[in-house]
């Protein structure tokens, strides 16, 4: 049976408008809402819940649920369902995410919209099953080899774990590509009350089908009905007879492995779709900055005690502000480069030995200071262990 | 207002569950913030379970509680793991039958949940018992909200069970006594 | 519909235009093997509008670049696994892999298990010619022991993979094994699996003369095919002999590879299972998760 995108159904199958759920369901909600018709998967803590809730609903709503033999399957069925026409999308942490690489790689090269949820624990290896992290942010920039540009969400509250996973269905669908949610262990076991956006307020980006004549189409190149760097997509069974492959190609998808300018020609062309793009694709909440000689540059789970640290600072006297990455990839260079000129000090708070402040002290470019607040060990930052390093520890 | 409650058990005895209504009667049956998280002992049965909920009229930020203002033990291990933090401030509940040593020099409120689980027909309606018992402990949400949230949550064949359960859980909460 | 007669005619039907020559050496035997499908499939009278070719990497997984019909060329063994996920988007498609004996029974053993464990509705035809040829020789999985390979250099010690006896083992619906050698009962046998509701296998074995054949003194491509001959007996003849011969003849035969059709039943696949549950979930009209 094909799926068709069912809106009652799916009002049906979610239940109330207002509920208090997991993370994890909620990333289950945002998929499904979105039109996610094929779930490839593999149970790991603490992302299983995902699988759970997926297992539960889609069929329900007429969609595909698979508990896949291990998570290179699940990606790769979730690219194969995507050519056969689905909205699809895969859960996992740590070791699943490293497992996955090699086909984000894939997807990333044939130009294959799916959404990867990564619910971060600690690593390397199996490290701490059951304790949040946010240690596979440059994983999710650099993780699959060779050039790319990575698209990656980062919700900081339950309700943002449903809209995330429905914007990244919009990412991936908008650039051919694969966006991935890099929630993490606390927000994913966290219950929060979430709000079911309604039908009439959802923005879907649906994917451009190619739809003109079969003999003129050409499926690696820039639209041939758009304005764009993304080409139409063909779906299998509709008569384009596209060769896709993960091998370097030229136009007509068809192997150019020893050719050096089809290579860049088609890298530049899917990277650049992206970066192109990157001043509109910024999305960061700003508190307090306007009077802020101190900002906290912050996502995720760790925005959480940034705020509360925020807060305990501001009745103090000291003028902090925070800036929230609600995407981290791209990342928002020119927002960071404009804060570096109107603060002091920037501090970078993350549950790992500092990743993302790499890119922010790139984009500082030696405007103000830049101080890491790293934590690792599966806990978050307390609200007063931040509060210290406004206070110049 | 900002309250952080700690419910705690052995795992199987539904303290998540426990947790998980209490925060959805004060965020979604009433207009409060809440938040809440969980850990469990490795084992999914037995160990010590503990459910944490964090309620407030502002928004939450670091969502772990900090302290504890309310703190409910339902096994001795739990109890005896889980109260490292409990001041002359937190309002604490124990089964008495279940957590036998609870003289810790505090005055605790003591309902035999499990003891009125049973008279109802079933032990495992423990949990729901205690939700009504605390939420006239606490005095902080609604009976009429919990109430609502206990059976928006469990399995409609089992409403009639856990009303009951919540609604002997309540008056035994109104009835107890602090004490040693 | 112009008849097909020639091998020459099948090919300006079914090969794309301007992918010539293929990477194929001379003598090797996975053309062979696209041969006989497209002849199955002429026979068939498929739309190949409604035929999607998987393939993971490796020789033998070049085959659909020739097809002119969709083809997934994905990454190292897990073509099957993608191919599940073509076929659980759209169950209307058939859904063909074409993968060698290293990218199927090697990288990609799990993804094979567990597709014809499920008793996915694929065609998985898995060209086995001992060796992983792409890469210069290397000893692959279903490598006879004995044979020599680069990374073989003393002869392999290991125990080949009987693909066929694992596929069979797991309940796959159609289980075959073929030299290509002969082209009648591969074409029938390949007509069968596309046929077949359920998971088919099709092995080939299918003559490696530069990577295999020259390290193992069977350069020379009438040698190979000779040894197919030789080497391979029919499994109904394989359990007469093991059931009414003497010694001598069971001894003979007994290291023999089985060739024939090995399995050829009916049972549910998984996207029949699932479209039950669908129905039934949608009769009974329960909501979603409480908590």
């Amino acid at each position: 049976m094909k799926y068709t995108r069912d809106p009652e159904l799916i009002r049906k199958v979610l239940g109330k408008k207002v509920q208090f759920i997991l993370g994890d369901m909620a990333c289950v909600y945002g998929g499904i809402l979105a039109g996610c018709s094929f779930f490839g998967g593999y149970p790991i803590t603490p992302a299983s819940e995902v699988a759970e809730g997926m297992a539960r609903m889609l069929p329900r709503v007429k969609g595909t649920y698979m508990q896949m033999e291990d998570e290179i399957g699940s990606i790769a069925a979730v690219i194969g369902a995507a050519w056969g026409g689905a909205k699809s999308m895969t859960a996992t942490s740590g070791p699943g995410f490293s497992l996955m690489m090699e086909n984000y790689g894939y997807a990333v090269m044939t130009e294959t919209p799916c959404v990867i949820v990564n619910v971060q624990r600690t690593g390397p290896s199996t490290g701490q099953p059951t304790l949040g992290a946010q240690g596979d942010m440059m994983q999710a920039k650099w993780g699959t080899h060779g050039d790319f540009e990575a698209i990656a969400f980062a919700p900081s509250t339950v309700q943002e774990c449903i809209d995330f996973t429905l914007e990244a269905f919009n990412l991936a669908e908008k650039y051919r590509t694969p966006v991935c949610v890099m929630a993490d262990g606390e927000i994913g076991h966290l219950r929060e009350r979430v709000i079911i956006p309604d039908e009439k307020d959802l923005k879907l980006i649906e994917r451009a089908p190619a739809t003109i004549d079969k003999k003129k189409f050409i499926p690696f190149t820039n639209s041939q009905t758009r304005k764009s760097k993304v080409p139409d997509f063909p779906t299998f069974g509709t008569g384009y007879r596209t060769y896709v492959t993960g091998l370097t190609h030229n136009e007509k998808g068809f192997p150019a492995t020893d050719k050096q300018k089809d290579h860049e020609k088609l890298v530049k062309r899917i990277t650049s779709k992206i970066s192109d793009d990157a001043d509109k694709l910024v999305m960061v909440e700003e508190i307090n900055l306007d009077d802020a000689e101190i900002a906290f540059v912050t996502y995720g789970a760790t925005a959480r005690p940034a705020e509360s640290a925020m807060e305990m600072g501001r009745k103090k006297g000291i003028k902090i502000g925070l800036l929230r990455l609600k995407l981290a990839w791209p990342f928002p260079e020119k927002v960071i480069h404009k804060l570096a000129k109107e603060v002091d000090k920037i501090i970078v708070p993350e549950m790992n030995l500092g990743q993302i402040v790499h890119p922010v002290r790139e984009y500082v470019n030696g405007e103000c200071e830049v101080v890491s607040a790293p934590k690792i060990g599966g806990e978050m930052h307390l609200p007063n262990e931040l509060f210290k390093y406004l206070e110049g520890k | 207002m900002k309250k952080e409650i700690r419910i705690c058990g052995f795992g199987g005895q539904g303290v998540i569950l426990a947790g998980f209504i209490i925060g959805k009667a004060a965020s979604v049956f009433m207009d409060y913030n809440a938040v809440q998280s969980q850990s469990y002992g490795p084992e999914a049965r037995g160990g010590a379970a503990r459910s944490e909920i964090i309620i407030s009229d502002e928004k939450i930020g670091y969502p772990r509680p900090t302290g504890v203002d309310f703190f409910v033990a339902m096994s001795q291990e739990s109890f005896d793991t889980y109260r490292g933090d409990v001041t002359d401030d937190t309002v604490i509940v124990v089964d008495p039958d279940l957590v036998k040593k609870h003289d810790i020099g505090k005055s605790v409120y003591k309902v035999q949940a499990q003891k009125i689980a049973e008279g109802l027909g079933n032990k495992i309606v423990t949990n729901i018992v205690m939700v009504g018992a605390a939420t006239a402990i606490f005095a902080l949400l609604e009976y009429d909200a919990v109430k609502q949230s206990v059976l928006d949550s469990v399995p409609s064949r089992f409403k009639a069970l856990n009303e009951k359960a919540f609604e002997k859980g309540f008056e035994a909460g109104k009835n107890a006594v602090k004490g040693l | 519909m112009v008849e097909i007669k020639t091998a020459e005619e099948l090919n300006k039907k079914y090969l794309r235009e301007g992918m010539w020559p293929t990477i194929f050496c001379n003598g090797c035997g996975i053309g062979v093997v696209l041969e006989y499908t497209l002849w199955a499939i002429e026979e068939l009278g498929w739309d190949m509008d409604k035929v999607v070719f998987a393939s993971g990497i490796g020789c033998s997984s070049r085959l659909p670049g020739y097809i002119n019909a969709d083809g997934l060329h994905t990454t190292h063994g897990r073509a099957i696994a993608f191919a599940t996920g073509i076929k659980a988007a759209n169950p209307d498609l058939n859904v063909v892999i074409f993968t060698g004996d290293g990218d199927c029974s090697g990288i990609g053993g799990n993804h094979f298990i567990h597709a014809a464990r499920r008793n996915i509705d694929l065609t998985v035809i898995m060209v086995n010619n001992f060796v992983y040829g792409m890469t210069g020789g290397q000893s692959s999985p279903t490598a006879p022991i004995g044979s020599v390979a680069t990374t073989a250099p003393y002869g392999n010690i290991e125990h080949p993979f009987d693909i066929c006896g694992i596929a069979k083992a797991l309940g796959a619906n159609y289980v075959a094994r073929w030299p290509v050698s002969h082209p009648y009962q591969p074409i029938k046998s390949v007509k069968e699996g596309l046929q077949k509701k359920g998971f088919s296998l099709l092995e080939f074995l299918a003559p490696c003369p530069t990577a295999y054949g020259r390290r193992n003194k069977l350069g020379d491509i009438k040698k190979l095919w000779k040894w197919y001959d030789d080497n391979t007996i029919l499994i109904e003849d394989y359990e007469k002999t093991m059931n009414y011969g003497n010694e001598k003849e069971k001894e003979e035969i007994k290291n023999k590879i089985q060739i024939g059709v090995f399995q050829d039943i009916e049972k549910s696949g998984f996207f029949e299972e699932y479209e039950k549950l669908m129905m039934m979930l949608q009769e009974k009209k329960t909501t979603g998760e409480k908590k």
